[in-house]
């Protein structure tokens, strides 16, 4: 008798500590937002909260592919060279071909994204390069290739024709395109990783490989089109980057990467494969884009910023680890009772 | 009590002696130097040698121990943030009346608690990849600099502080002799004690070695001390070649480091490789980008190849190992 108790008290305990992180960010979204209300009364309104929904569009389209590659213990460090390049890239044709339907342009930035995820994939995938390696490397040479298409110079806002610009001012229902488009990709993703086989496929691969391929599950092909799909959305976010600066340079999106992965990690993608929901992605990547809205409102020196990114990063990793070992803990412990 | 041990060498023959993967280096080597000299009439001479490589040999003293990182099967991307990090609290140290002495050993001392922070992060949370601590203390490292200096550079430094960068010692570079002996005692290091022994079990099996009585933790520790010293070492030489630092200094270190070690024959899954891969590599990358140096190609177009010499050599080397043993990728 009470042993049961002590039982499902116990099981209640392990529960709450799941549901602990989506519930724990969501109060701290709202604590924070708070605080920096009372410092800064231009925070909670309408036409701030719009901007910030603008900018943390683009950083939460990249962190749905950003989920997938850490889904499968993976990472990607070079898709702010991919959104300089495919950005880049579009707004030369637009510049070149000012007639250009703003969706072809979209359109182009996805496939040369979809292309470099590719490369990563199968080097990944085929020849057990090490995620962080290929990265690295392909977000030198994608680099040094913004360079050298552009030969060094910018394309400026006069450059650009005004459907394309339309892309990131124009508004659907009274509503930005950008958030528009942010809230149609993450519906589609948790169809897609909740709903269909090829998600799920994806959680198998990350929370044990081998079990996944001795169980059938084409290993090497999902660990591919992972970083493919992550190109793509990087890809498909440079172009939304470029229309919404109205600048195109080499040097755009440099570390940006780190935006995404600490948004990443905040939202509970746990780095070691297998674990995190669209729901913590959701809140953690709106959370990282109040932090960066929030800090200039609040007087923090910019140069503050990397800082204060690489100490969110550092935490958020370390936390998910305590909680997940206490997780273990509990779940020893129910077994031994 | 026997005195039998076990065979660690294998008998010497001719076709392993020429296969292997430092011959290649060697052929890549004298490439580069007959490419190079077609290129420009004045570059064979015993100068070239001598003087060029104090222009590329700052970034080598990192080479060293992250041939001891990869060989673990670790990475360590963190260390351009931490020459950052210590030579801006150098520069600062200094102009804020600390005795230049001081302030070197205050860099020395800051670089190596930044890479003995990364060990104690690794050993700590062994759950972590090191891929992922190392990319967040990047960022803080590199932040911290930004927030020390902002965006101005920091500089004044006396006058014998240029000697370590650009002195001679007997018609030799300091940074060249100083290179050379650290490379010497790493080489000791690896090939000739227990520890570099142990390295080379950790990096095929960490568990093993653990309950094979190594203190992995300890020897983890030891290896990102040293990367932190070492990356002092490169601060010190890097600042007093420039003379001066800013926060932004040493970008892209990390690539290009890693690119060497990858590029000398460490392989990435850890175990595999031998400390005179990657002091070659260092000098074939080095007179390589000096070549091109020569011809006037952008610093844009040398991050390309750069980039695309580590995912090339890391793939040849992957299916070297490959067609030895079928591997099972984590």
């Amino acid at each position: 008798m009470q042993n049961k108790q002590m039982q499902s008290k116990l099981k209640s305990l392990f529960s709450s500590t799941e549901n602990f992180r989506e519930l724990g960010l969501f109060f701290f979204i709202v604590l924070i937002s708070l605080i920096i209300q009372m410092r800064n009364q231009t925070f909670l309104t309408l036409s701030n909260i719009n901007t910030l929904l603008i900018n943390g569009s683009i950083l939460s389209i990249l962190a749905v592919g950003m989920m997938m590659v850490l889904l499968t213990r993976g990472i990607d460090l070079s898709i702010g060279s991919t959104i300089a390049f495919s950005g880049m890239v579009s707004a030369l044709t637009v510049s070149a071909y000012p007639s250009i339907h703003p969706l072809v342009s979209l359109l182009e930035g996805t496939l040369i994204g979809l292309g470099i995820g590719l490369i990563i994939g199968i080097l990944v995938s085929r020849f057990n390069v090490l995620p962080i390696i290929a990265s690295l490397g392909m977000m030198n040479v994608v680099r040094g290739m913004t360079f050298v298409v552009s030969g060094g110079r910018w394309v400026s806002a006069y450059q650009m024709s005004d459907g394309f610009k339309k892309i990131a001012t124009g508004t659907f229902l009274g509503v930005n395109n950008l958030i528009v488009i942010a809230v149609v990709i993450y519906i589609a993703f948790y169809y897609f990783i909740n709903h269909t086989r090829t998600g799920r496929q994806i959680y198998a691969v990350g929370s044990n490989p081998d079990a996944a391929e001795i169980s059938g599950i084409p290993k090497k092909r999902i660990i591919c089109l992972v970083y493919v799909l992550m190109g793509a959305l990087a890809g498909l976010a440079g172009v939304l980057w470029v229309a919404r600066y109205a600048s195109a340079q080499g040097d755009t999106a440099v570390g940006y990467e780190l935006n995404v992965i600490a948004a990443t990690v905040l939202g509970g993608i746990s780095l070691s494969g297998g674990s995190g929901k669209v729901s913590g992605l959701a809140l953690g990547a709106i959370l990282f884009a109040i932090l960066n809205n929030a800090l200039p409102l609040i007087n923090v020196s910019p140069f503050w910023q990397q800082a204060i990114q690489g100490l969110v990063i550092l935490t958020a990793v370390v936390v998910n680890v305590i909680v997940k070992r206490r997780n273990e803990y509990t779940a020893l412990v129910r077994r031994n009772i | 009590m026997t005195e039998r041990t076990i065979r660690t060498e294998r008998p010497w023959s001719w076709k392993r002696f020429f296969f292997q993967w430092e011959w290649l280096l060697v052929i890549i080597f004298i490439l580069i130097h007959v490419v190079n000299s077609t290129l420009s009439p004045y570059y064979l001479n015993i100068n070239t040698f001598i003087r060029t490589p104090q222009s590329f040999l700052d970034k080598a003293f990192i080479v060293l121990p992250m041939t001891f990182v990869i060989l673990l099967g670790n990475i360590d991307v963190s260390v351009g943030s931490t020459v950052a990090l210590s030579s801006v609290i150098m520069a600062v140290a200094y102009n804020a009346g600390l005795p230049m002495p001081l302030a070197i050993v205050l860099c020395l001392a800051v670089s190596t608690a930044c890479g003995l922070f990364n060990g104690i992060l690794m050993v700590k949370y062994k759950e972590l990849s090191a891929a992922i601590i190392t990319i967040s203390t990047m960022t803080i490292y590199r932040g911290f600099a930004y927030v020390i200096l902002e965006d101005q550079a920091s500089g004044g430094f006396p006058e014998w502080f240029s000697f370590l960068g650009w002195g001679n010692i007997a018609g030799f570079p300091v940074m060249l002799i100083v290179f050379t002996v650290c490379a010497f005692l790493f080489w000791i290091l690896l090939h000739k004690t227990t520890f570099g022994r142990s390295l080379y079990g950790m990096g095929n099996s960490m568990n093993a070695c653990r309950y094979s009585g190594i203190r992995t933790d300890r020897v983890i520790l030891i290896v990102s001390l040293l990367t932190g010293l070492m990356a002092g070492f490169t601060a010190l030489f890097l600042t007093s070649r420039m003379g001066s630092t800013r926060p932004n200094v040493a970008q892209g270190y990390e690539l290009e480091v890693i690119a060497m070690v990858v590029l000398g024959g460490v392989s990435t899954s850890g175990g595999k490789g031998r400390i005179i891969g990657p002091i070659l590599a260092v000098f074939i990358v080095g007179f390589l980008s000096y070549g091109l140096g020569l011809v006037n190609i952008s610093a844009q177009v040398l991050l390309i190849i750069i980039g695309a010499l580590l995912i090339v050599s890391v793939t040849v080397l992957n299916v070297r190992i490959r067609k030895r043993k079928k591997k099972i990728p984590a």
